[in-house]
């Protein structure tokens, strides 16, 4: 984006200080960072720098050791993911992780499950509340499903689609949710540049449209520099630099972890 | 030529959301239904009736149960002759101490008592997976049949250790269980009953509950994260399954065989109805009553076709063929067709929608 | 292992017997009724051990082929079976018994090959639940074959192992221990089959192949391991065991079909050890057979006899809920 930098002020995540470990392994150590609502958040850094393990921390999968995180104002103490799920964080996995044994629209329609409502007996009998809510929700994925132009592949298995579809499937199920806060794990990882274009697009306009706050892990730096509205940097777990596209990438230290240093 | 989906268009959410979107499928099943109710009884011999149509509804219900749970929720479990002893015990009990009660209720009652005993079994599931779990519901397995044996309070102090099922009528002298009920009786009951189990089974796995079901099998973790809770999947599972399970136990010893001992459901029952719901389709309704009819029907085939072809076999025998058999099908099955029986189907009916211009 | 560990079983080990032994003591002080001596505790205690050997020789070949395959097998048991039967048919036959252990285990080797061809090859890369399934299929196909071949009815098994008691300590307790010969000559082969392994898997080149693959499939292939002999080297190492514990228990017991049941047994042992490990099949059998025989004894006094069907399954079912990953299996770290 060339045009001036969007101002975001409402803090919607906070993280402080978080450290995880796996035995004697360091994943993170005292990151802080935060994330505002409204914005395109970039977390990006070389392998193994901890970006998908801050994620597994945001979403309650990994309990961090040290460090606090608040959510919408609220500090939150160690939870299971569907809880996470619950208050409005939804993600998507850098392999993908869908249900390879249900259809796109089926997947789709799990993304829903935490909105309904009608009791076990209702749902026995496909009945009164119960078929008037799988209607309601199947119209909204069905809007789903166009935004993401995935109508052809509506009732396809997901485990026959290609790769590229498997992704803009899997973002489908994430936006069911509709999440405050969207996680992107790699959302383009093994794409050719027509559907990273196409990615890239639906990210925007998911942003741009549903006002939903998206943090993602990308390598392709040309996409991070482009959409997002800030980036944080983590090198070996510890945060290197945060700012805009432009501070980023004239940071030396930035420059020095992808660029290596000769000492 | 005569299966085509052409010029059926849905305009509505809920018509596209029918059990069975085309309109063939649904005459299909209401014709072999009505075929069942009608014209059967007045074809089928008492052999017919007691050795092949009663045990088929009433496998086919314990595969619609344990479908639920291993099928469509992913939990291995090698309890269901546990269960099965549950249902069919506390049904007896129920019974015999509320005989004014009407059967069906008392059934229904020993459901939901086998689902809490599925439940409390189920538990484990919330920390182990996979053989793990099959091993912790062979727990299941051998404690209840131990205390059912062990116990003679559980066949009102009966010396040979049986359950005999007490005459109970539906209605009227309508007889259904104990010596007065005709297996023509059993078998419209058993037909009914089981006819609306099964769409209150196909009606669950199409809903809420059945997409989290189905979630947590193909994805346990993807599927917590999404929001679904592993415990209420899980458990919900444990206890519907077992809900099917029990009556279908109850179903065993009040209209099969009228008499049992605990022994009836030993480990053995558990792999068999397993058998059925793996050559049948894992996750498919249609599949459970395919592979409760092959495993009924294949024995009493393998015990008559030597017979026919002048053969003499004995007894022996024909049950090392058909464990043999049934151990090469499931093999079989697993490698060519997962899905089993009910995949094959689909694939014929696709075939048979561009029959006879592929093209 | 390191030394703490080792002194913590050390000490863990004979405290929880003696703590156990207590309790009992105690009990007798509340239920006249309930009868409790040093001598005959421990008399039991031993022979729970032994036969806990005689489960961990069928737990051993599960955990070879989970090792090396991810495949849990649980056609071990028949395995043992057809072992045991092809064994007793041969002898039948005449044959001297050491030529008839080594006919059966040619046939063993058969059965591997076969099992990797048939089975194992069609469904490589499928989810590990197919596979488990698939060893049930194996399970009834064995049972059925075994019984086709040889017949159902009772046979006895017999290569000359004595089976006369021995009583020691005598002069600590009163009346001694009885212990049975047999179990402690099976022990003693359990022993040194375990010894093997270990050198096998080890100190040879195939065994560091063996254990390559067991890490990761596809990294044992990109370096060059042929995993398909690899896995009928491991179906044939687990045939042999299952010979092994085919004659110790069908000399026991005699060979029936029932064999094939009571290596269910060998499930829960697997849970309490861990899957991949040997030791933890060995002291999960111990814990096993030690518990099942005092539990039946003395806390079948209080609620009912009969209990061995269930306890070992029930045991492990507890010990799941604590510790997922078994005594000595690797603890799981779930990624996404």
């Amino acid at each position: 984006m060339t045009n001036a930098p969007r101002l975001f002020n409402e803090v919607l995540l906070e993280a402080k200080n978080i450290s995880l470990f796996f035995g004697g392994v360091k994943a993170l150590s005292g990151v802080t960072f935060d994330i505002r609502k409204g914005e395109i958040r970039a977390i990006i850094g070389p392998n193994g720098a901890g970006k998908t393990s801050m994620l597994n921390v945001i979403n309650g999968f990994y309990h961090p050791q040290e460090g606090t995180i608040r959510y919408k104002g609220e500090m939150r103490r160690a939870m299971r993911p569907h809880r996470a799920a619950r208050q409005g964080i939804a993600r998507t996995f850098q392999n993908v992780a869908l249900f390879k044994g249900m259809s796109t629209l089926d997947n789709i329609m799990t993304g829903r499950l935490i909105r309904m409502r009608s009791n076990l007996l209702f749902q026995a009998l496909y009945w009164g509340p119960n078929q008037r809510e799988e209607i309601k929700h199947r119209e909204f994925c069905e809007q789903i499903i166009d935004f993401l132009e995935i109508q052809a592949i509506r009732k396809t298995p997901v485990g026959r689609l290609p790769y590229g579809l498997q992704k803009r499937v899997e973002l489908a199920r994430a936006l069911a949710m509709e999440p405050d806060l969207l996680l992107l794990d790699e959302p383009m990882a093994g794409m050719n540049v027509e559907e990273k274009e196409d990615m890239c697009r639906f990210v925007l306009d998911v942003n741009e449209q549903l006002g939903t706050t998206i943090a993602l892990i990308e390598h392709d730096m040309g996409v991070v520099m482009d959409i997002s509205d800030r980036v944080v940097v983590l090198d070996y777990g510890r945060k290197l630099a945060d700012g805009t596209p432009d501070e980023v990438r004239s940071d030396q230290r930035v420059i020095d972890a992808y660029l290596g240093v000769s000492h | 030529m005569f299966y085509r989906e052409a010029g059926q268009f849905k305009s509505t959410y809920a018509k596209d959301q029918a059990i069975f979107p085309i309109k063939q499928d649904k005459l299909g099943v209401l014709a072999i239904f009505l075929f069942a109710l009608l014209v059967v009884p007045f074809f089928a011999s008492t052999y017919w009736l007691n050795s092949i149509l009663v045990p088929f509804l009433v496998f086919a219900m314990a595969a619609i149960g344990l479908n639920i749970l291993t099928g469509y929720c992913g939990q291995v479990s090698l309890g269901t002759g546990g269960f099965m002893a549950c249902g069919a015990f506390f049904t007896f009990k129920l019974t015999t101490a509320f005989p004014e009660i009407n059967i069906v209720l008392i059934i229904l009652m020993a459901g939901f008592g086998t689902a809490l005993v599925g439940i409390a079994f189920g538990l484990p599931s919330l920390r182990i997976k996979g053989f793990y779990l099959a091993i912790a519901t062979l727990a299941a397995q051998f404690f209840l049949i131990w205390m059912f044996t062990q116990n003679p309070w559980w066949t009102n102090y009966n010396p040979a250790g049986v359950i005999t099922a007490p005459p109970r009528a539906l209605f009227g002298d309508f007889y259904i269980t104990g010596a007065l009920a005709t297996p023509l009786n059993k078998y419209l009951f058993l037909l009914c009953f089981v006819a609306v189990m099964a769409l209150v089974a196909k009606n669950l796995v199409r809903s809420a509950v059945g997409r989290a079901w189905m979630a947590v099998r193909d994805m346990d973790i993807a599927a917590e994260i999404i929001g679904i809770r592993p415990m209420f999947a899980k458990l919900s599972a444990f206890a519907i399954s077992s809900f099917y399970i029990g009556i279908a136990g109850a179903l065993w010893a009040f209209m099969y065989t009228a008499s049992v001992e605990a022994l009836a459901f030993e480990v053995t029952r558990s792999f068999q109805v397993l058998f059925m719901i793996i050559i049948g389709g894992l996750g498919s309704i249609l599949g459970s009553f395919l592979g409760a009819a092959f495993i009924v029907l294949l024995p009493i085939l393998l015990s008559n076709a030597p017979a026919l072809l002048g053969i003499r076999m004995s007894t022996d025998m024909i049950a090392h063929l058909e464990f043999m058999i049934f151990g090469a099908l499931i093999i079989l099955f697993l490698i060519l067709e997962p899905h089993g029986l009910a995949r094959l189907w689909q694939l014929a009916k696709e075939k048979l929608r561009r029959w006879p211009f592929p093209y | 292992m390191n030394t703490r560990m080792l002194t913590g079983w050390g000490f863990g080990v004979p405290g929880t017997i003696i703590l156990i032994g207590l309790i009992f003591q105690l009990v007798t002080q509340v239920d006249s009724t309930f009868y409790f001596a040093w001598g005959y505790y421990f008399e039991i205690l031993i022979a729970g051990l032994l036969q806990g050997v005689m489960y961990s020789l069928v737990a051993l070949g599960f955990v070879l082929i989970f090792k090396a395959s991810g495949v849990f097998n649980f056609a071990q048991g028949s395995m043992v079976l057809f072992a045991a039967l092809t064994m007793v048919g041969l002898m039948e036959w005449g044959l001297h018994w050491a030529l008839a252990f080594a006919a059966t285990g040619a046939v063993m080797v058969l059965l591997a090959i076969s099992i990797e061809r048939v089975v194992l090859r069609p469904l490589v890369n499928q989810p590990h639940i197919i596979l488990f399934m698939a060893t049930i299929g194996i399970f009834y196909l064995l049972d059925g074959i075994g019984q086709t071949m040889w017949g159902s009815e009772l046979k006895s098994l017999d290569i000359g192992i004595p089976r006369n008691s021995v009583e020691i300590l005598e002069n600590v307790f009163e009346g001694g221990i009885l212990i049975n010969r047999y179990d402690l000559v099976v022990a003693a082969i359990g022993a040194v089959m375990v010894a093997v392994l270990a050198v096998f898997f080890h100190k040879t080149r195939i065994g560091r192949a063996l254990r390559a693959v067991a890490d990761d499939h596809q990294a044992a292939l990109s370096v060059g391991i042929p995993l398909k002999s690899i896995w009928v080297v491991v179906w044939t190492v687990a045939g042999l065991v299952a010979l092994v514990a085919g004659i110790a228990w069908g000399g026991k017991l005699g060979v029936q079909f029932t064999l094939a049941l009571i290596a269910l047994k060998a499930l829960p042992v697997l849970i309490l050890g861990g899957l991949t490990s040997i030791p933890g099949a060995i002291v999960g059998g111990l814990i096993i057979g030690a518990g099942e025989q005092v539990s039946e004894i003395f806390l079948g006094h209080f609620i009912g006899s009969a209990i061995q069907s269930w306890f070992a399954y029930v045991l492990a079912m507890v010990f799941l809920l604590i510790r997922p990953e078994g005594l000595f299996g690797e603890k799981i770290i779930e990624r996404v």
